[in-house]
């Protein structure tokens, strides 16, 4: 079981890669999407022995919100706002790739240094966590488009998420489906800003922002 | 079942005022909702319901200390809603009551909230139900803060999910079965046999300190507060520096008695000593050198978001002080934010509550023997009210003069303008002459919650 598990968290590594790599928008959406799907994928298979209707639910809600409704969402600011598809990244493409290669080894080293459930050891999850994590925040910072820094919060999120997995025999459903409906309207909220930004400003890069400051 | 009318009442207002047909009568739902809300705290107030040790959500006795000072603040605003949203009547206001009515409600479930994952959805639910009231003034500036606000405040709420997850685990890995409300974490944490793994333990605390302190707007995370109060109405800056930043506050205090619980009072007190004194300081350097009324009033509630942090690592004493600071603040930001002689009141002058509470304060870092950081908090209070005042005096002569002008003619006078601001500013001065001693029951009450006898 661990072995599978290991592998789903692998494609998320992989995916966080792809996301620091993309230069076009679209592709970034992509892989963010793809990331919500796998991810959704993951309890299923954590606790396949003991799977209720209930968990299912939960899983198929997480795909359906992280791999349709949010990119979908994010698709049609993108669209509507019209804006070109190149991102221009603060953080070269290159640089942010090695930081998050180097980010994830220093994730897999700080997870062993910490005291995990036996159970959790062999696991991925801890070190895939906080490689996510790590991702997002590369993102938040390095780009520039509102729509790019979107995603970036996307995979933080995705990366909490992972990390919450840990705590699946304790955290009720109800919990675990109140935060997946506060992401899912936060997004919509985002969206609908990015769109008045979009109007208000003509564009979407957040370096026009600079009115307010001190 | 009463504490869940607090919650249902306003949401249910909020459908209302979504379905409501008219522009011009809806703002009135504000007060009638309000009222309502206001009687039932203070219903409660007076017959505190049992809260069953496993509960969710119940009116225990610090929603008890500090949620009625939220009720009151918005009944406030929302009489002054009234009389602001008839002259800005050429804006649609459909989503800024229905907004306002479901933050009041999400406020009313956080404070009551007693589970780790239930608080953390409630305080994400009001950061997202006050993005609309945000950017009601519909400028680019105003979506320019909005979009600040929610970069930094989404940041700041990922952090606190994090860190609630990292206190799960703690309870997890030491053999918890799992429940995470405060009551067994509290109760594992005394266990001898069990207790809370420690370094899980710290890494919690530090992730919710920053992230429940962004929601605060602690420095050095308090960048998104001068745009947002800066852009958006009165009656909003006024609710988020009373109501919004202390749900998060309560979150800090519920978190923080669970690691004290567990043994590591020193470490998060030093923590808390820290970051209050950097805000106070961040606070009182912008204050001596903005210009903007508004932006004054954000500096300034990071100035009394650090004095709360700062009561609260204080120990018992000093959590005492921070709840009656909770409602100073509270009364005398909401009379501010909406009339320029509550200025006098923020100042922290004398025979205001701020003061009174603020001594408090003082009293309690000496008896502590925190020498040094008390000679550090006083000195930021003299450059703060530096500051403040040189902004103020600068309203009062009327500076600068065309923009004086230019707000005066849509802007007029009316009673029901100056009462509501009046009336909180009067609050507060009772409160710092007379404070009732049912309210220092109330507060002593929610001490004794929150350092439970061994």
């Amino acid at each position: 079981m661990s072995g599978s598990l290991n592998l789903l968290i692998g494609l998320v590594i992989g995916l966080n890669l792809l996301a620091l790599g993309s230069s076009r928008l679209p592709a970034l959406i992509r892989a963010m999407s793809l990331q919500g799907v796998v991810l959704g994928m993951t309890p299923l298979l954590m606790e396949y022995e003991r799977l209720d209707w209930r968990l299912v639910l939960v899983a198929l809600a997480t795909m359906a919100g992280k791999g349709l409704l949010i990119p979908s969402l994010l698709r049609r600011a993108m669209r509507a706002a019209n804006i070109e598809r190149e991102i221009e990244p603060f953080i070269g493409f290159v640089p942010s790739l090695l930081l998050g290669a180097g980010g994830t080894i220093a994730a897999l080293a700080l997870a062993r240094a910490l005291p995990l459930l036996p159970e959790h050891t062999g696991t991925l999850l801890v070190p895939g966590a906080i490689a996510s994590m790590f991702t997002g925040f590369i993102l938040l910072i390095g780009r520039a488009k509102a729509i790019s820094q979107v995603c970036g919060y996307l995979i933080l999120e995705n990366g909490i998420y992972l990390f919450g997995l840990l705590l699946i025999h304790s955290t009720p459903l109800l919990v675990e489906s109140g935060i997946l409906l506060d992401v899912t309207v936060g997004v919509f909220i985002i969206g609908i800003i990015v769109d008045r930004i979009q109007r208000a400003f003509d564009t979407l890069d957040t370096r026009k922002l600079t009115t307010l400051r001190e | 079942m009463t504490p869940l009318l607090l919650i249902i009442v306003p949401l249910l207002g909020a459908v209302l005022a979504a379905l409501w047909p008219g522009n011009r009568t809806r703002p009135w739902l504000l007060p009638a909702v309000g009222l309502a809300h206001t009687l039932l705290t203070f219903w409660l107030f007076g017959h505190p319901p049992e809260v069953a040790a496993d509960a969710w959500l119940g009116f225990d006795p610090l929603a008890r200390a500090v949620l009625p000072m939220v009720s009151l603040l918005f009944l406030v605003c929302a009489a002054y809603a009234v009389p602001y949203l008839r002259i800005r009547s050429e804006r649609p206001n459909r989503v800024f009551v229905a907004s306002l009515l479901t933050v009041l409600g999400l406020l009313s479930a956080g404070h009551q909230a007693r589970h780790l994952g239930l608080l953390w959805i409630t305080t994400e639910g009001v950061t997202l139900a006050a993005v609309p009231l945000l950017h009601f003034n519909g400028t680019p500036r105003a979506f320019e803060a909005t979009w600040k606000y929610l970069l930094v405040g989404g940041t700041g709420i990922a952090l606190s999910l994090l860190g609630s997850f990292c206190l799960g685990y703690a309870s997890l890995h030491n053999g918890g079965v799992g429940d995470l409300t405060f009551t067994a974490l509290t109760a594992q944490a005394k266990d001898l046999h069990l207790g809370l793994s420690e370094p899980w333990v710290k890494t919690a605390w530090v992730l919710l300190l920053v992230g429940y302190g962004t929601k605060m707007g602690l420095a050095p995370m308090h960048t998104w507060k001068p745009d947002a109060y800066g852009e958006a109405p009165g009656i909003v800056g006024a609710l988020m520096a009373g109501g919004v930043t202390t749900v998060a506050f309560t979150a800090i205090l519920r978190v923080h008695s669970v690691v004290m619980a567990s043994g590591q009072s020193v470490m998060a007190n030093r923590t808390l000593l820290v970051m209050g004194l950097f805000s106070m300081l961040v606070a009182a350097l912008f204050l001596l050198g903005t210009r903007n009324f508004k932006r004054m009033l954000a500096y300034s509630s990071v100035e009394h978001m650090g004095i709360l942090c700062i009561g609260a690592a204080l120990g018992a004493a000093g959590v005492f002080a921070a709840l009656f600071h909770v409602w100073s603040n509270g009364l005398t930001k909401g009379s501010a934010a909406l009339f320029v002689a509550g200025m006098f009141a923020v100042t922290a002058c004398p025979p205001f509550a701020p003061f009174f509470s603020e001594l408090l304060v003082v009293r309690a870092a000496l008896a502590a023997h925190h020498n040094l950081a008390t000679a550090f908090f006083l000195s930021c209070l003299l450059l703060a009210f530096f500051g403040l005042t040189r902004v103020v005096f600068g309203i009062v002569d009327g500076r600068p003069r065309p923009a004086v002008q230019a707000n005066a003619r849509n802007f007029v006078e009316t009673a029901g303008v100056v009462l509501p601001p009046l009336l909180l500013l009067v609050l507060s001065l009772w409160l710092g002459l007379f404070t009732p001693p049912a309210l220092r029951a109330v507060w002593s009450a929610a001490v004794d919650q929150l350092f439970p006898a061994p």
